[in-house]
């Protein structure tokens, strides 16, 4: 683990932290888009490393949590069918439906099994031809291109018994949606690494240039983030609104061109319905007309609803960066990671989550 | 204890703090040895058993009789896949049972096995795991002296589920439990974390790592006799299994209600277990263990007690990993290699790789 070691080393964090410290002269709020950076955050301590003003919110890049609930319930339809194999990432299992969850069906005896990859599923349905294999084909830019492959290659190699439950969400429309709110608060972004190292850099510029916000592009470990929140925070400090490659390790500024024609070729924008913010325009992947035959929902002839969530439960706040997870009257009491109420407690990536498992603000009640 | 005379006593013993409602199902998470698991034996077993040895919640019972210290344990194996890097379900039911005596500081001399077999299940495979236990056996120095053989049908059954109890002997004046922790108190790991669990992720996902982990099964009866004979004043002892060093920790936590501060710097991975960590997305410090245990001593028999457990050829890397704080909450905090602080918690569920 020697190249990860590199980027957790404590005396060149203890260097950057000092660096941000002199750099700050204002308060500022931050937003991290993605999950895996929130895990991280939390995980490794970093907020407490920074100075006071500086403050660091939460956006909703975790796609688990942002699944919405409508399709977790036809999700949990689809995996109860006897003849159907539903296929889903691991965390997908836990995540609560209006009533039951994935986890539950598989209990009561629904074929639900976890993949890696959704390459796997094709393999299942070749092994399995009498029966239906569903994949949850959900995240961001990141998951697409390989959801994207196991469709196209289903399609090529004639394999007629599978199916995608499709809830991709996109990255530059949420950060809209989130800049658009008369309560926003956010001055910077910390972009999500993993995103941007299939997308590319171009759809920021735009985005930065006309919210006059700063964007950097920030990877996944402690110096990453730091150095991250060092970029943004100079920006801020400079007045300048640029987009910024942290993460040029893995990011090139015009991503990847093969992965992007994949999703170009399988996938088109539509609009999406985000658990805990509502529907955002042109926030979403469906399937393009050459390829709806693998769409599960026109397959299994379901309609998706959008069923009420917890009134409780604060998450689109949190999400949109207005709140904080120990702002939330449930958080660590009602909602917990085994019996969550919202989006962000769901998965470990999740910002309730993350904070209930690495910090003592879920403890409050001893 | 509830009133036995008012209504029926198994019912009225079942008051559970929260009730159980009708649409409840045993979810594979309930076995996992996390928060769902520690819920389900507060909630159901405890009260429903309710008795003093039981609610000392160790790994085992330690009783008097006949003018002997004995303690008892059981614990019932359902891996797959059944044969795995470093050991088998047949190593692995001998050992557990005998680390869980070791873990109550008795000297393990006998193990019941209880077979539950598929229909259809090679007989050469049973031989081959029979053939292990009686390995795991001589090396731990136990007999296994009692059985029982069950066939279910075809499909009802995982090919083979183990059950072993084990009965041993304590031969020290020692009291070890949680109850027992003091501030100031030492505690320490017998080396690095994780080899079983990603073991068995690997070969039962099929995944391909650049190395084969293999597990880090193994007796620990033969080190907690050394750190016995050797005199240590041991306090308690817990071995990881499941729920991995963080539920270990955070069970012992709760139990002696003390408050636990771990450095994170002490804890070894061993890079190849870390990198399958970093590719799934998992927390080393939940990950199961079937050959690691912490003990807890006080602060003067510390480096005598890790010299111990270093003389131990799976003990390269033990180390003092924390130690029981003066005063606060019931809970474990961790020191972060960056000198950050944050908490340590159960694994809330079954341990679930990420999507990204």
């Amino acid at each position: 683990m020697k190249f990860l070691d590199e980027y957790r080393d404590p005396t060149a964090a203890r260097e950057l932290a000092r660096a941000i410290d002199r750099i700050a002269t204002r308060p500022w709020t931050i937003m991290e888009i993605c999950g895996g950076q929130t895990h991280s955050i939390v995980r490794y301590g970093i907020t407490e490393m920074l100075p006071e003003g500086v403050t660091l919110v939460h956006g909703p890049g975790c796609p688990v949590c942002v699944t919405p609930l409508g399709l977790i319930d036809q999700a949990i339809l689809i995996a109860s069918r006897p003849e159907v194999i539903f296929c889903s990432f691991g965390d997908m299992l836990r995540v609560p439906g209006s009533r039951n969850n994935l986890q539950r069906v598989k209990a009561t005896g629904g074929d639900v099994r976890v993949v890696y990859s959704p390459l796997d599923c094709l393999k299942i349905a070749r092994e399995n031809p009498e029966r239906e294999i569903v994949f949850f084909a959900i995240g961001f830019e990141t998951t697409a291109p390989a959801n994207a492959m196991a469709v196209a290659q289903a399609a090529e190699l004639g394999i007629d018994n599978f199916s995608i439950l499709v809830s991709h969400v996109l990255v530059p429309s949420a950060m809209e949606a989130i800049l658009d709110d008369r309560e926003n608060r956010v001055a910077g972004f910390l972009a999500a690494g993993h995103v941007c190292a299939i997308m590319g850099l171009g759809q920021y510029h735009s985005l930065a240039a006309r919210y006059r916000v700063p964007i950097v592009v920030t990877g996944f470990e402690p110096l990453d983030l730091l150095q991250g929140i060092l970029m943004c925070l100079r920006q801020l400090e400079d007045s300048r609104h640029e987009v910024e490659n942290q993460y040029a390790r893995s990011v090139r500024p015009e991503g990847n061109p093969a992965a992007q024609r994949l999703i170009e070729q399988v996938f088109t924008v539509t609009d999406r319905h985000w658990r805990g913010i509502g529907l955002i325009p042109q926030s979403g992947l469906r399937l393009t007309a050459d390829y709806d035959r693998f769409d599960a929902i026109k397959r299994f002839h379901l309609s998706i609803a959008e069923p009420p969530e917890s009134t409780i439960c604060i998450s689109g706040r949190i999400m949109r960066g207005l709140d904080r997870p120990a702002d939330c009257p449930a958080f660590g009491r009602d909602c917990r990671p085994e019996h969550p109420l919202g989006a962000p407690m769901v998965s470990s990536e999740g910002a309730c989550a993350a904070y209930f498992t690495y910090t003592h603000q879920g403890h409050s009640t001893g | 204890m509830a009133d036995p005379e008012n209504g029926n006593p198994l019912s009225r013993g079942l008051v559970c703090p929260t009730p159980l409602s009708a649409e409840e199902r045993v979810l594979l998470a309930h076995g996992g040895g996390g928060r769902l698991t520690h819920e389900l034996i507060e909630r159901l077993f405890l009260p429903a058993f309710r008795n003093d040895l039981l609610s000392r919640r160790h790994d085992g019972a330690v009783f008097d009789l006949g003018g002997s210290r004995l303690a008892i344990t059981t614990d019932s194996y359902v891996v797959q896949p059944l044969f795995f890097p470093g050991g088998d379900i047949g190593t692995l039911a001998v050992n557990g049972t005998v680390n869980d005596l070791a873990m109550c500081g008795a000297r393990p001399l006998y193990l019941s096995a209880g077979f539950i077999l598929e229909e259809g299940l090679p007989l050469q495979l049973l031989e081959q795991i029979v053939i292990s236990m009686r390995r795991a056996a001589d090396l731990a120095g136990v007999t296994i002296v009692t059985g029982d053989t069950k066939v279910v049908d075809r499909g009802k059954g995982d090919g083979i589920f183990i059950n072993t109890t084990g009965i041993g002997l304590l031969e020290h004046s020692l009291v070890i439990a949680p109850d027992r922790l003091l501030p100031g108190d030492q505690i320490l790991i017998n080396g690095d974390l994780g080899r079983h669990g990603i073991a068995i992720m690997a070969s039962r996902e099929g995944l391909n790592l650049e190395t084969v982990i293999e597990s880090d099964c193994a007796a620990l009866n033969g080190v907690v006799g050394d750190l016995i004979r050797a005199g240590i004043e041991i306090h308690c002892l817990r071995d990881l299994t499941r729920g991995g060093l963080a539920s270990a920790l955070v069970e012992l936590a709760e139990a002696a209600h003390r408050h636990l501060e771990i450095d994170e710097s002490g804890i070894a991975v061993r890079e190849d277990v870390q990198g399958a960590c970093e590719i799934l997305g998992l927390d080393p410090l939940h990950l199961a263990n079937e050959g690691r245990f912490l003990v807890v001593v006080p602060a003067n028999d510390a480096p005598r007690t890790l010299d111990l457990l270093r003389r131990t050829p799976t003990g390269t890397t033990a180390a003092i990993i924390g130690h029981v704080a003066e005063s606060g909450p019931s809970r474990v905090t961790l020191k972060t290699r960056l000198g950050t602080t944050r908490i340590v918690e159960m694994l809330s569920g079954e341990q679930l790789p990420r999507i990204c």
